[in-house]
């Protein structure tokens, strides 16, 4: 059509540039931590970088490709004896080991993926758990890493990150940092592609997106494995902070997916910004029901159920659909060259 | 003579004991424009599907510009060049309507994103959707659905395109309007297979009508005689053709 006017397409709104910049002062605050905090204060919010980030991977997978795993500590686990192996067997630096564990993961992702992919449904989920049960029984039987009971990392390792104590605290705070809003600007920018453009396609017709040129299978195996990678990172990293490592502990089912699980539904799954929100209030709750014993696990438990029945959509859901609002948005929107937005 | 650009040889189908397919073989040359008509449940979708790959054939074969394609991915086929649209309309509906046509382009025509944009927008305005660019598709009507239909179709730059039903619900006036773009999406080279109730809308574009009953095409031939002809009176007996 030679009357076509030309075509600019933003993501952006004023409201979402409003709070990215809000975002983005708070980010800086926090880079700001080993300045204005304790030892205490930087492990908590280490923490709660990690479990930001788990809970966006898990978003990803489950919430946009539809992918329902319970097995996401297999490469939480994998990650973490990745990076204690290349460390005490190799004498990597750990903070060399902690992307190198990534990639290692992204690449045993890769045949896994040719299996649970065979499994539908229900019985995808219990394939991903059984390949983390078979991940964690392997793991035990390296008795170079300390077979069942795990094993420490040296103290070379330790000074390797940095020579003093305070200092290193500020670094693998920084790292924890880092890697987290890396794993969020990664999924923001994935989701805004094409890929994500095609996740959504399958989600709303699977039939109508393979007949429009969508590999549904290659689409979602690459999420798999995107989403390996990043999960294996956090989990080296965890494992870098705690300084030792078992198998029990690498590949709990309770810590890296039941929670996991808890804080993106609470939160809000299927929205960038519900896990971050749900990692906020999972972490208010454990600061202050901590003390409860089980009791604390039962009420995580009764604030999920009342979340699930009021607001399904978890509480981002419920700001989103009252403000209309997002501080990452993943629409496009055309704007043509005479101003004029189209509705 | 030169070789078809879409071809089904002997193709067989049935559900149950239904049989929607009965050895069929159908050949679309390269920049025709054919016609299909029949009864309801004659079986003219399920031939779409077939051709576009979401139903495997119980045997025979799709040929594509003279290759074998019976076990291609409906992704593969749509990238080759065959385009389709639905006849209940299946919008993507948790994004807007430009994206759904960004989203066929940058898969179905292999196109760069930023290099999509505007064929996107121009395919819009020809299927008169482009005020509603930024509407999320599932706010759309049943109506614009439709168009949505074709205009995602068109965004996969098809040299095939097979067409189920788009006319249905229209006005007379955007009746023509769709015979025209139709008739200039013929003109830039595309094959066309339609099929389509509003039978005075498809002879006014096509070249070639062909009548499905029974699992055969029982007619086949210059759309103007074989409406008239005494096979599609007995079929349609009672129903006229709103021509
Ligand atoms: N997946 C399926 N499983 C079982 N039966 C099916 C399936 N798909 C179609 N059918 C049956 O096959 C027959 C042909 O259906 P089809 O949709 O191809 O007909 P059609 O010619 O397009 O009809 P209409 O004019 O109503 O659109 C119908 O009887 C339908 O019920
Ligand atoms: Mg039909």
């Amino acid at each position: 059509m030679s009357d076509s006017k030309r075509v600019r397409v933003v993501f952006e709104s004023r409201a979402s540039r409003i709070a990215l910049v809000l975002f983005a002062l708070g980010v800086i605050a926090l880079a700001a931590a080993p300045y204005w905090g304790g030892r205490d204060d930087l492990q908590l919010l280490a923490e709660i970088y990690a479990y930001a980030a788990l809970a966006s991977l898990w978003n990803l997978l489950a919430g946009y490709a539809g992918l329902v795993s319970v097995g996401q500590q297999a490469y939480v686990g994998l990650g973490a004896y990745l990076l204690f192996a290349l460390a005490i067997l190799l004498g990597l630096s750990p903070l060399w080991a902690l992307p190198l564990a990534g990639i290692i993961s992204g690449l045993v992702a890769m045949p896994v993926a040719g299996l649970v992919f065979r499994l539908r449904g229900h019985y995808f989920a219990i394939g991903t758990w059984i390949v983390a049960e078979v991940f964690r029984l392997a793991a035990s039987q390296v008795s170079l890493l300390g077979g069942g009971s795990g094993t420490s990392l040296p103290a070379s390792m330790i000074i390797a990150i940095a020579p003093s104590r305070a200092l290193r605290d500020a670094v693998e705070y920084w790292v924890a940092l880092a890697l987290a809003l890396t794993i969020l600007v990664a999924i923001v920018l994935l989701l805004r592609s094409r890929y994500g453009l095609a996740l959504k396609a399958i989600r709303d017709s699977e039939v109508a997106a393979r007949c429009s040129g969508i590999d549904v299978m290659r689409t979602k195996v690459l999420v798999y494995i995107v989403t390996a990678c990043g999960t294996a990172m956090v989990g080296a990293l965890i494992f870098l902070q705690r300084l030792r490592i078992s198998p029990d502990a690498a590949f709990s089912v309770n810590d890296w997916t039941a929670f996991v699980i808890f804080i993106t539904v609470i939160g809000g799954i299927g929205r960038i910004e519900g896990p971050i929100i749900g990692t906020i209030i999972f972490f208010v709750l454990r600061q202050t029901l901590a003390d409860l014993g089980t009791l604390y696990l039962m009420m995580l438990g009764l604030v999920a159920i009342a979340v699930m029945l009021t607001a399904p959509k978890g509480v981002w859901g419920l700001i989103a659909e009252r403000f209309g609002f997002s501080v990452f948005p993943l629409e496009r929107r055309v704007i043509l060259d005479d101003g004029t937005a189209r509705k | 003579m030169s070789m078809p650009i879409l071809a089904l040889e002997k193709i067989s189908k049935r559900f149950g004991a239904i049989v929607v397919a009965a050895s069929i073989d159908l050949a679309l040359d390269k920049g025709e424009a054919l016609g299909i008509i029949g009864p309801n449940g004659a079986g003219k979708t399920t031939l779409f599907g077939i051709v576009s790959g979401t139903v495997a054939p119980d045997s025979g074969r799709v040929l594509y510009e003279g290759s074998d394609i019976t076990r291609a991915s409906p992704a593969r086929r749509c990238a080759m060049g065959i385009g389709r649209s639905f006849q209940i309309p299946l919008p993507f509906t948790g994004m807007s309507v430009f994206e759904n046509l960004v989203v066929a382009s940058a898969f179905g025509a292999r196109r760069r994103e930023r290099e999509a944009y505007q064929s996107c927008m121009d395919i819009l305005e020809r299927c008169g959707l482009a005020e509603k660019a930024n509407r999320p598709a599932g706010s759309l009507t049943l109506l614009d659905r439709k168009r949505l239909e074709l205009a995602r179709a068109l965004a996969t730059d098809p040299a095939v395109l097979l067409l189920d039903e788009v006319a249905g619900g229209l006005t007379e006036y955007e009746c023509q309007a769709l015979v025209e773009l139709i008739r200039a999406l013929r003109r830039g080279g595309i094959s066309i297979i339609w099929i389509e109730h509003v039978v005075h809308a498809l002879v006014a574009s096509i070249d070639r009508l062909l009548v499905l009953h029974n699992g055969a095409f029982i007619a086949d031939g210059d759309p103007a005689t074989v409406i008239r002809s005494p096979q599609v009176a007995e079929i349609y007996l009672g129903i006229e053709a709103d021509a």
